[in-house]
């Protein structure tokens, strides 16, 4: 037999070049291989600490990406009236005059009339400087309608969160229980990690309404009711209390359990009993004497009450038990609402019982806590927990976040061996984050970083009259813990001059007219309003992004940013950085192919936008420009003396990491070595790191802290409790009358469950939920070839139940309403579906003409959007008011308390999904008919 | 040509776990970048931006519903690309001798100079593992990386295939299926791997892991006794008990 | 399976030609000169044009030399072959017929044995494929002899011998029928088999692995034309036999021996189509279509 002969070893590039991934927010080290100047091939980066060599389909599909016919060309002035897409191209000159023409005048008079809001931004601690230096209150980026719920549950439990905050110990856990997740937010280590599980052959637990993706290779899948997830843990916590399955030892060593509450009443009735110096009070049972909590040898009492003047004050421990472990958190109790059996639920508590302390492990690893005391062995309960927004993005999100993050504290496995570890620069309490700023000061900077975690009613951002500071009312009464700000309500409060008028909307990626905003219609009027003088409301809107979004048609001005592959960037410790839970890692990109367009990356012009206003911050005294675009900046900027944006290669010859002077040749460095840095912690450090004094101290080195911060896991939330108080009509402070009794309801100190605000929804009964697609990200896959065609249009998909009650079939239409409006959408039959909820994939339907799709494109004939049924606000309750869409601690958008009606549909006329809006002029046409995409000879 | 070699040298294929398989298509696209650049003709796309977009894939992930007769309905992802069958009847009925299987290692190609696009061989193969280009009028096929898994060019560790080395969840394996000692022999052993229509007679090289039994928990565990045994009833009971246990502490 | 045109006329026109290059070579009708070139032109133009129209599908027309090299293993090769010599040896034969008024009786049958076997080697390109079970029957060569055959008797002129086949051929039409509408189920592959999973549970398709179509689905899924399956077998059952044997049956008439083989091919072809347009390949299972 003679067969061909081929070439087995073919050149596969010119040239590798390494960089950082942005085809998510997961931020993965990637390969680029180059051939004639050209991307060729985009793989995983084998050395990178986030993805180790693995990549996803969007990862893979950068050259589409990078090529996209959809890339803005050249800065753009609008022409035609706001919303048509008609624009003339300009040179970069006009574009910054004009801008910096809107902009100056309100940096050196009224700052808060710019409004500056960032969406996929991977730059905030730049973006926020900025904003900080330009002087507006109106900074944040898209947390608020993202996930600010897990974020500031955890950091206000635990001083770490998931995600970018925390992993799973994915190497030594037995047992793994997942809750809902966006699946963009750490895409490739929750996958590797669950291989690693599966490889073992041990359980993984999925607690999710839908089961795809994760929850298919899940062992057991609990669909549960969503909203209910608070409800569900915490009769975990009954009955894992009530079987006395808990981790005393460590509850008593490392959580605030043992801390004393005041009991007397009063304006410090429940906050905790504190020493002169502040610290909070346990027993201790050597001496049965209250004792501040890191006192060197104290072994707090996790029972004793300490009396005093006639009153009792009890330690949380007690307040815990007499919460939780009544009857109305019995599984049978919730049983019902939270659509899983009782014996389900107590055999899931089992389990994990089971794993925790049967299970248990232990690594040879001494190590010495904070209160001085040498372990020899580091003991481990192998049980871990990983959520995102699936229980976020609800009302009571908060609050179920805090109870997620309290069961793991009570079974003692966060930050031990097979639970859940901290990523530098977390563990972080509290006390280590900002306080929220807001001043007004024209022509000055802000008088502090503008998110940040209040302590009480002191920290929140409302003026004398009681007037919000911010546009987006973040930090007031209405959701006093909104560490992330309130994107989703920027712009229904500047279209409705609501707490004031804005002059300029400047946003950056972010596509506010279409899928990142609840009420999308609404939006767009809200956007093209004009006042009675047939101006725009919102008088000018300025909008930087690199591709052809919806978004585009509403602005004024438009920046065009560049695609990933060409531009600089900086994942940075100072911002949301992709550490992993034995080391600290940062990384750059940098511009591995040149634009072909006439754009620019969006940080570098705000640098000379900067320059130009002769911002401080910016400047140097006389005026001079302290750095020349963005590459300058990650380099020789210092936000505290030896602490830049990049940890990396620092000191004059590049060895010095965490703190060093700036070294001029860092960019290079970073680049010879794949793009990122890896600062290992060492051995003996890398558990128990918030009481940990190897690691304390190594992270005081790295510049992570500037002092050790050793902590208290905190089951009670103090500051919860201040608002709590004020509410009761303490202290200076107070809220308005009308939302006294939800304060006090909702900011209870220890985790609680509560129905989400169903007022207006009656008849409205199933549940209606959107997951992304884990091939795309947001609204970027339809403008690349390849992953359209794997999700170009998007049904509805029913369970089983539903689809037998209302007669239909695979590919039959319904009408989908909600209190807010309706859409009329292809269904599709799904069995392993909780049997009263609908869902579809997020952002898959398309705005014809957006995105460089021709306008028959299946994305925007047969694709749709949940959003046009979710309101920002709930409708008008008894009083005629409309209270927030969203969680009452942290403003976080409840977008997954959707509640529906679904009716069977004659399919439209033109068979295509309602509501229908007019097509959109494209600014770069539409993309070519084939492809054959090869570039090399 | 068309002849099957009477054995190979090595049967090398894949190992696809679809109790790990969590549906991502990231090896869908990772093959389409690396078999658009490689060999033979790129993979193309018609009507890439319009409204019946359609390309060529060596590799899809289906995704199915099973319902058992008891307990809730389970989703499995189901990755599909060519098995590069023993019995390949793909390679015998081709007419010209542009397919045909590998001595060497058995892996099955289009030697795509000598395809004239007549189609036949998909319809021999039982599982669509076949696409007929439309650019280019030839048939398209997983060649198992033919030029990774031997190239010089590349560190010895990433010559595997690219659907193997981007899956993010470990649940693809490649090696010699036909060296019972090869750790892909191995992991079917231990799991049960399986053919898919072993009834078509074409001895996939490839196999499927099935999933483990799933909604196991409430079988597997007491739901009271010893784990769950309540330490007391009432909140007053429990801190009584907290004072023993502390004790012993 | 796609019911493209270029296979539907080749398999129609080509099996007619060399049913047609069959007889001749028998000497049926015992024609020389240009009576004779004409049924050769007839022949000719039937099968060449068949074989023409079957390049119509290929990527690469250009490259179909090369289809002659694997007469070993493929159908299709040999099919090639079986059809070159069957038109070579017939194109000698006929030259002898028609210019020489030489009949090589040898040469004529075997130009008649290649005719039909290269009927018989299309019938297998279908036949063999396991993955097609309405095709992979015996009734399927048997199908298509039976056709090629009766058309053949028929352009031939052969009253007496059309008669008897256009029945066998009526026979096997409504047998393969019968048996091709079991073929599916009795192949023992349903998505269980095809997924591995079958017994866990019953197993449907869910999400496809693309929105929109491919190559797969356009040549094997063809679901929209089936809906008139019953009607068109009436229709095609009814031009192919029915009619050709009334007109055979009335006195001899030229008119009607057109109609007859006109509506024979017309009914010829409408079978071919259902014989595409109903088969059902195993790879639509994969996605939840046959």
């Amino acid at each position: 037999m003679n067969q061909p002969v081929i070439d087995t070893s073919p050149k596969v590039s010119d040239e590798v070049r390494k960089t950082t991934c942005y085809m998510c927010a997961c931020r993965c080290g990637i390969n680029v291989h180059m051939k004639d100047g050209k991307v060729a091939y985009i793989e995983g980066n084998r050395d990178h600490p986030v993805n180790k060599g693995v990549l996803c389909a969007k990862g893979s599909a950068g050259i589409m990406q990078v090529n996209a016919p959809s890339r803005l060309r050249k800065p753009l002035r609008r022409v035609g009236p706001r919303g048509s897409g008609e624009f003339r191209e300009i040179e970069w000159d006009e574009a910054l005059s004009t801008a910096v023409g809107w902009l100056n005048e309100l940096h050196e008079t009224a700052p808060q009339k710019l409004a500056f809001f960032t969406g996929r931004d991977q730059s905030q601690s730049f973006t926020s400087f900025w904003a900080q230096n330009f002087g507006t209150p109106n900074y944040a980026a898209h947390g608020g309608f993202c996930s600010v719920n897990m974020a500031a549950g955890g950091i206000y439990t635990m001083g770490g969160a998931f995600w970018e905050f925390g992993q799973p110990d994915w190497e030594h856990t037995k047992l793994f229980m997942l809750f809902g997740v966006a699946e963009d937010h750490d895409s490739n280590p929750i996958k590797m990690g669950l291989g690693k599980i599966k490889a073992r052959g041990a359980r993984v637990i999925g607690v999710n309404p839908i089961r795809s993706g994760y929850n298919a290779v899940a062992d057991d899948w609990v669909g549960i009711t969503p909203g209910t997830d608070g409800l569900f843990i915490l009769s975990l916590i009954h009955v894992l209390m009530k079987a006395g399955k808990i981790d005393l030892d460590y509850l008593a060593r490392y959580t605030n359990a043992p801390v004393l509450i005041n009991a007397t009443e009063g304006a410090e009735k429940g906050l905790f009993l504190r020493d002169a110096d502040g610290k909070p009070l346990v027993i201790d049972r050597v001496t049965g004497e209250p004792t501040a909590f890191d006192k060197p040898g104290v072994r707090p009492d996790l029972s004793a009450t300490y009396e005093k003047d006639g009153v009792t004050h009890r330690p949380v421990f007690h307040l815990m038990a007499e919460k939780y472990l009544t009857d109305e958190h019995a599984p049978e109790a919730v049983a019902e609402r939270c659509g899983i059996p009782a014996d389900r639920i107590r055999a899931i508590a089992a389990e994990i019982a089971r794993v925790a302390f049967d299970e248990a492990i232990e690594l040879d690893h001494e190590w010495t806590d904070f209160r001085g005391e040498t372990h020899s062995k580091m003991v481990g309960r192998p049980v871990s927990f990983h959520a995102m927004r699936g229980i976020s993005a609800h009302a009571n999100g908060f609050q179920t976040c805090r109870a997620l993050h309290v069961l793991q504290i009570l079974l003692g496995t966060v930050e031990v061996p097979g639970g859940f570890r901290f990523k530098p620069p977390y563990p972080k309490p509290v006390e280590a984050h900002p306080t929220p700023h807001g001043d007004r000061r024209p022509g000055r900077p802000l008088n502090g970083p503008h998110l940040g975690f209040p302590r009480g009613p002191e920290d929140l951002l409302l003026d004398d009259c009681g007037t919000p500071q911010r546009i987006d009312k973040a930090f007031t009464w209405e959701n006093p813990m909104s560490s992330h700000g309130l994107m989703h309500m920027v712009i229904s409060n500047a279209a409705a001059g609501d707490p004031y008028k804005i002059d300029t909307l400047f946003m950056y990626m972010a596509n506010m007219s279409w899928n990142s905003s609840m009420n999308t219609k609404g939006v767009m009027e809200m956007l093209t309003a004009k006042d009675d003088d047939g101006n725009y409301v919102i008088p000018n809107i300025i909008y930087s992004d690199a591709y052809s979004s919806e978004m585009v048609a509403y602005a004024d001005l438009i920046l065009p940013d560049t695609t990933y592959l060409e531009r600089h960037d900086c994942i940075s410790l100072l911002d949301r950085p992709i550490c992993e839970a034995d080391a600290a890692a940062d990384a750059i990109r940098w511009p591995v192919i040149e634009p072909d367009r006439d754009v620019r990356g969006f940080q570098s012009v705000l640098i000379e936008l900067a320059n130009r206003m002769n911002l401080p911050g910016f400047t140097h005294e006389g005026g001079t420009p302290k750095w020349k675009d963005y590459a300058d900046y990650i380099v020789n900027h210092e936000r505290r003396p030896g602490i830049g944006p990049l940890a990396g290669f620092r000191g004059e010859d590049g060895d010095k990491e965490g703190r060093g002077e700036v070294n001029p040749e860092q960019l290079n460095r970073y680049i010879d070595n794949g793009g990122f840095y890896v600062a290992h912690i060492p051995e003996g450090a890398d558990y128990y790191k918030p009481w940990n004094t190897a690691y304390q101290n190594w992270a005081v080195d790295m510049g992570l802290y500037d002092s050790p911060q050793p902590y208290l896991f905190q089951l009670y939330s103090e500051p919860m409790r201040k608002f709590q108080l004020a509410a009761e009509g303490y202290g200076d402070r107070q809220p308005p009358d009308h939302l006294r009794q939800r304060i006090k309801d909702n900011l209870d100190p220890l985790p609680i469950w509560y129905e989400t605000d169903q007022q207006g929804n009656e008849g409205f009964t199933v549940n209606a939920l959107t997951q992304r697609p884990m091939a795309m990200y947001h609204s970027w896959g339809t403008q690349n070839a390849w992953l359209r065609q794997l999700h170009g249009r998007n049904p509805l998909y029913v369970p089983t139940k539903l689809m037998r009650e209302h007669g239909l079939q695979d590919g039959d239409w319904a009408k989908v309403s909600s209190p807010h409006g309706e859409i009329t959408v292809p269904v599709m039959e799904m069995a392993a579906l909780n049997d009263n909820t609908v869902w579809t994939w997020n952002a898959i339907g398309k705005r014809k003409g957006a995105w460089a799709l021709q306008e028959d494109a299946p994305e925007a004939t047969k694709g749709f959007l949940l959003n046009h049924l979710i309101h920002e606000l709930l409708p008008a309750k008894g009083d005629g008011m409309r209270w927030a869409n969203s969680d009452p601690v942290t403003g976080q958008a409840a977008w997954f308390d959707l509640k529906v009606k679904i009716e069977k549909a004659e399919a439209p006329t033109d068979t295509q999904s309602q509501p229908e809006f007019d097509p959109i002029l494209s600014p770069v046409g539409t993309g070519p008919k084939d492809l054959a995409w090869k570039v090399g000879k | 040509m068309t002849q099957l070699p009477q054995s190979t040298e090595r049967k090398m294929g894949l190992v696809i776990d679809l109790d790990t398989c969590v549906g991502c298509h990231a090896c869908v696209i990772s093959c389409k970048g690396w078999n658009t650049e490689n060999y033979g003709a790129p993979l193309s796309d018609q009507d890439a931006y319009g409204s019946n977009p359609s390309g060529t894939f060596l590799n899809r992930v289906h995704s199915y519903e099973v319902q058992p007769e008891q307990g809730h309905a389970q989703l499995i992802h189901f990755p599909k690309s060519c098995l590069h069958c023993e019995d390949a009847p793909c390679v015998t009925v081709c007419p010209t001798g542009a397919s045909y299987k590998r001595v060497e290692d058995g892996i099955v190609l289009v030697n795509e100079s000598d395809c004239i696009g007549c189609g036949l061989c998909a319809w021999s193969c039982p599982y669509g593992a076949r696409e007929l280009d439309q650019a280019e009028g030839v048939m398209k096929k997983c060649t198992l990386c033919v030029d990774r898994i031997y190239n010089d060019n590349l560190p010895e560790v990433d010559r595997i295939p690219s659907c193997v080395r981007t899956c993010p969840a470990g649940a693809r394996h490649f090696g010699d299926l036909g060296d019972p000692d090869s750790d892909v022999s191995k992991l079917v052993a231990e799991r049960g791997g399986m053919d898919l229509m072993p009834e078509m007679g074409t001895k996939p090289v490839n196999k499927y892991l099935p999933p483990r039994p799933k909604d196991t928990v409430e079988e597997q565990i007491d739901i009271l006794a010893p784990l769950l045994a309540p330490v007391a009833e009432e909140p007053k009971g429990f801190l009584g008990w907290l004072d023993k246990t502390l004790e012993k502490l | 399976m796609h019911p493209a045109p270029s296979v539907i006329i080749f398999t129609t026109l080509s099996g007619l030609g060399f049913g047609l290059l069959f007889f001749l070579g028998l000497g049926l009708p015992d024609v020389s000169g240009w009576v004779a070139f004409v049924f050769f032109a007839i022949a000719y133009a039937l099968a060449v044009g068949g074989l023409m129209a079957s390049t119509f599908h290929l990527g690469h027309p250009e490259r179909a030399w090369k289809a002659f090299t694997q007469w070993k293993t493929s159908w299709l090769s040999r099919e090639g072959w079986c059809a070159v010599l069957a038109l070579i040896v017939m194109g000698l034969y006929g030259l002898g017929v028609i210019f020489l008024g030489q009949r090589w009786g040898l040469l004529g049958w075997l130009g008649s044995l290649f005719s039909l076997a290269t009927v018989f080697t299309t019938s297998m390109i279908y036949t063999q494929l396991k993955t097609i079970p309405r095709w992979n029957m015996k009734l399927t060569p048997a199908m298509f002899l039976s056709f090629s055959l009766a058309g053949g008797a028929l352009l031939a002129g052969q009253s007496a011998v059309a008669l008897p086949l256009l029945l066998v051929a009526a026979l096997v039409q409504i047998l393969y029928w019968r048996q091709g509408d079991r073929a599916f189920g009795a192949s023992g592959t349903d998505l269980g088999t095809a997924t591995g999973l079958g017994q866990r549970g019953a197993v449907r398709a869910f999400e496809p692995p693309h929105t929109g179509t491919n190559y797969l689905l356009r040549e094997f899924v063809h679901v929209v034309g089936r809906k008139h399956a019953e009607k068109l077998r009436v229709i095609a059952f009814g031009l192919a036999f029915v009619l050709p044997l009334v007109l055979l049956v009335l006195p001899f008439n030229h008119v009607f021996a057109l109609l007859a083989v006109l509506s024979h091919l017309a009914g010829v072809a409408t079978s071919r189509w259902l014989f595409f347009a109903q088969a059902e390949h195993v790879v639509g299972l994969y996605y939840g279509k046959r």
